[in-house]
């Protein structure tokens, strides 16, 4: 029973840090699908991460916050648009450049505004997102196996988690059963056959820019006024390229990507779990080690132990028609 | 809509009236008029460069005309973008096809005309008027497949039913035979006149003047970006569109005197090619090719000519059998290479242009040294001279006459008979005893035609052996002093200049008619 119990809290943990993975790497989704790659999920988080906690510490209010990151996050969304697609720049240049501005303006106006080396204050527990218990999960807790699962694991959440994994079937749904889904699967294959059905290629890839910087503001948002207490510098820690990395493990679809989210997020909290713990026959592994368990685990799952990886055609391409 | 009777064929289906059109320093149309017919095939030549395409592209809304009005069914419209032309009725099938590769046929055909923001009823309906389509214009096409896995010929017809289920009356097809074999233009004819049957109007945009003269009503010839002469088909004949479309008499037919063959340079023993999937795409190949003739290798696309010219050039392995190159013997195991291959007097002309023989986006002159860029005479110790590789590019270019004579220009702003020329010149300016050359004039204008048949056989008569892939029939038999056809991988037959005939190659080739030969698996 005890062994259940430590891996019931292991999988709660994994769902918890699978969650700002998850809603990036669909940002990711929505972005590469349409021809644009995003390099710049980690730094549209770590400003949504920063916005939400400043609006959240000063007005008290978890949902405006989470408005205040969405709302930073598509800034930094529509400039990387603006910077790719209006004006045909190098993506991955100017998502790189997004994430060097993300990471020194939150620092910046961070000490400027608290004076606390980068950090925002503590949050209250009023403006965060709680967890939410789920109905009947008190009352059905003393059931054997079920009732433990349903309470540490199914409920005891805050919305945005559950928001995120509604989010994987709705956007399956959106792809591929639905005309902005077909359009936008399309203009990152081939923009040439998208504009010549008379679909205008820019207005598609802003769509999509728009709604990465949307999911990207939540994930953010979910780190510091969620999962987290308030902002911290660098609180993304290369999430966002993690998550980039589920992506493409999750071959660009979005089901898969869900699982390779759960399997990043899995290792992460097993990671945790064995700080310190020492193994039989060789002892107490280093910190540093197991730290770089999930890191380690990425490179060699995208070494190709999953097959190929074939990303959207036209990604990384800006459309320009040729004569 | 229903086909309009011929009885009021005094209203034109389209009319472009005084187009103009510049791109920067190009002025690609002047003044051009023209107007094609309700249920008719109109054919529409020039050489590369002419104006063709940006017409065209005008027309479907790609591009805007600086000058000049377009009239669809007698009223005046704009044109802006392509859904404007797709709502007047216009359709346009593109040379390289605007298709989802990933997408079924049917998401293809849906994409742009989806009916509704949920595809769910949208497609079962667009189904069953796809299907209404197919059965009335033949067009037969699995809509549940991957066009990934469809062969360029059944591709092309989803292209031609996407256009067709997009409400065309009007459908321009731009150079659709260049990636089809003999078979699948057939097919494509058979297409095009249901097409005219059916009333709607075809604009054929070719450079093949059998073509035209085949299957169009009307022909119109545009020189230099202007309209220079306008037929009847039936009142004219391949000589003087020829000559409309250069403005200056050209010979189709090739002067050469009779070959004088020395010793055998090249021969090849029983060489099979087996590649990736167990598949053997040559089998048992043997041929020997001598100094002072041209053998020319007839067959559909993708049986087994690739495979050879690349078995031969030292580009790709083979699994058994002997190459032997002026008495030297290279099996299997032996290290042979494109490098080696230039080393010992064997220089390639690949099929494919764009993907082996040039780097588009080099400058011509970086073009022009590829494959010889460690010739001492254009270096400087370790490091290239760039100002000998200029002077050389120079004098290739107007060895072979291309233009513009510009060795900085970028590689892909030269046209496609002027690309390659300068490979042709590239290649044989090192007096190869060897020269491998396939498909020499796909997608050259017939100006450049002319001339690379003639240094080629110029070439021939200096001494040197040539082996030459080409898919056009009429190029084997104007330069070839003896054909080989292959079938499936194998040399099925070989004629003398004298024995062979179209009729008598073309029923070798016929052997593979039913079995689809899936181009593009070669290219």
């Amino acid at each position: 029973m005890d062994i259940f119990l430590t891996l019931l809290s292991l999988l709660d943990s994994t769902v918890r840090l699978a969650t700002p993975l998850l809603l990036a790497a669909l940002a990711g989704f929505y972005s590469e699908r349409a021809g644009v790659v995003d390099i710049g999920l980690e730094g549209k988080m770590l400003v949504a991460a920063f916005a939400a906690a400043a609006t959240a510490a000063i007005h008290g209010s978890a949902w405006l916050g989470l408005g205040a990151g969405i709302l930073a996050s598509v800034i930094l969304a529509l400039l990387h648009g603006f910077a790719c697609i209006t004006h045909k720049g190098n993506q991955v240049v100017s998502g790189v450049a997004l994430n060097i501005v993300a990471l020194g303006l939150t620092a910046v106006l961070g000490n400027a505004w608290f004076e606390m080396g980068g950090r925002t204050p503590n949050l209250p527990a009023d403006a965060r997102f709680g967890e939410i218990i789920l109905p009947l999960a008190e009352a059905l807790r003393g059931v054997p196996l079920l009732g433990p699962l349903y309470f540490e694991l199914i409920s005891g959440h805050n919305i945005l988690v559950y928001l995120a994994l509604a989010i994987v079937p709705l956007t399956w749904w959106i792809a591929y059963r639905t005309r902005f889904g077909l359009r936008l699967r399309a203009v990152g294959e081939n923009p040439a056959a998208v504009d010549t059905a008379g679909i205008s290629v820019t207005r598609l890839r802003y769509q999509a820019v728009l709604i990465a910087g949307l999911l990207c503001g939540i994930a953010g948002a979910y780190l510091s006024t969620a999962q987290g207490a308030g902002f911290q510098a660098n609180m993304t820690a290369g999430k966002g390229f993690l998550a980039l990395a589920a992506l493409i493990l999750g071959k660009w679809k979005p089901v898969p990507t869900l699982f390779a989210c759960l399997l990043f997020a899995f290792a992460d909290a097993l990671q945790t779990r064995l700080q310190g713990v020492a193994l039989p026959g060789i002892g107490e592994v280093p910190v540093q080690l197991i730290e770089a368990l999930p890191y380690l685990l990425t490179v060699l799952l995208l070494a190709g132990f999953v097959g190929k990886a074939i990303p959207p055609k036209a990604s990384g391409r800006p459309y320009v028609k040729d004569r | 809509m229903s086909a309009a009777p011929p009885s009021v064929s005094s209203a034109w289906a389209v009319e472009l009236v005084g187009i103009d059109k510049r791109f920067g320093p190009v002025h690609a149309n002047r003044d051009v008029t023209l107007r094609f017919a309700p249920a008719s095939i109109h054919g529409l030549v020039g050489e590369n460069g002419a104006g063709k395409s940006t017409l065209m592209s005008i027309l479907y809304g790609f591009y805007e005309a600086d000058g000049g009005e377009i009239l669809v069914r007698g009223k005046q419209v704009n044109i802006r973008t392509p859904q404007d032309a797709i709502r007047l009725g216009i359709g346009m099938v593109h040379q390289h096809f605007m298709l989802v590769e990933t997408f079924t046929v049917l998401e293809n055909l849906l994409l742009g005309h989806e009916g509704g923001p949920v595809l769910g009823p949208a497609m079962a309906r667009a189904r069953a008027e796809v299907q209404a389509l197919e059965q009335q214009f033949g067009l037969e096409v699995p809509l549940d497949a991957l066009v990934s896995d469809l062969p360029v010929g059944v591709q092309q017809r989803v292209e031609i039913l996407k256009a067709l289920y997009r409400g065309a009356e009007v459908l321009i097809l731009d150079e659709p035979t260049a990636v089809l074999s003999p078979p699948e233009v057939e097919q494509l004819f058979r297409i095009l006149e249901r097409l005219r049957q059916q009333g709607r109007t075809v604009l054929l945009i070719t450079h093949k003047l059998k073509e035209i003269m085949a299957i169009t009503d009307r022909v119109s010839v545009l020189r230099r970006g202007q309209v220079v002469a306008e037929f009847v088909t039936k009142e004219t004949d391949r000589q003087a569109l020829a000559d409309a479309m250069v403005g200056r008499k050209t010979s189709l037919a090739v002067d050469k005197a009779p070959a004088t063959p020395g010793p055998v340079l090249l021969s090849a023993q029983n060489v099979n090619v087996i590649d990736a999937r167990g598949v053997t795409t040559l089998k048992d190949a043997c041929l020997s090719v001598r100094a002072g003739e041209i053998v020319g290798i007839a067959g559909v696309a993708g049986n087994g000519q690739s495979e050879l010219l690349e078995v031969l050039s030292g580009m790709c392995r083979f699994d058994s059998g002997t190459v032997t190159l002026k008495g030297d013997e290279i099996g299997p195991a032996t290290k042979y290479d494109a490098a080696d291959a230039r080393r010992r007097g064997l220089a390639h002309v690949p099929e494919d242009r764009l993907k082996l023989a040039v780097i588009k986006e080099f400058p011509a002159h970086e073009s022009a040294i590829l494959g010889y860029h460690q010739d001492k005479g254009l270096s400087k110790g370790w490091r290239l001279d760039w100002k000998r590789v200029v002077a050389k590019t120079v004098s290739l270019m107007e060895q072979f006459d291309v233009r513009p004579g510009n060795p900085n220009l970028r590689t892909s702003l030269f046209s496609g008979g002027n690309q390659q020329k300068l490979v042709m010149a590239r290649e044989m300016d090192r007096e190869p005893d060897i020269l491998l050359v396939g498909q020499p004039t796909r997608g050259v204008d017939i100006g450049a035609i002319a001339f690379i048949h003639r240094q080629l056989v110029s070439l021939r008569d200096r001494g040197k052996a040539i082996l030459l892939v080409s898919a056009e029939l009429d190029e084997i038999l104007a330069l070839s002093d003896r054909i080989l056809v292959m079938c499936d991988g194998e040399i099925v037959g070989e004629l003398s200049a004298a024995e062979a005939t179209e009729g008598r190659i073309g029923t070798m080739m016929a052997g593979i008619k039913d079995t689809p030969a899936v181009e593009g698996v070669s290219a």
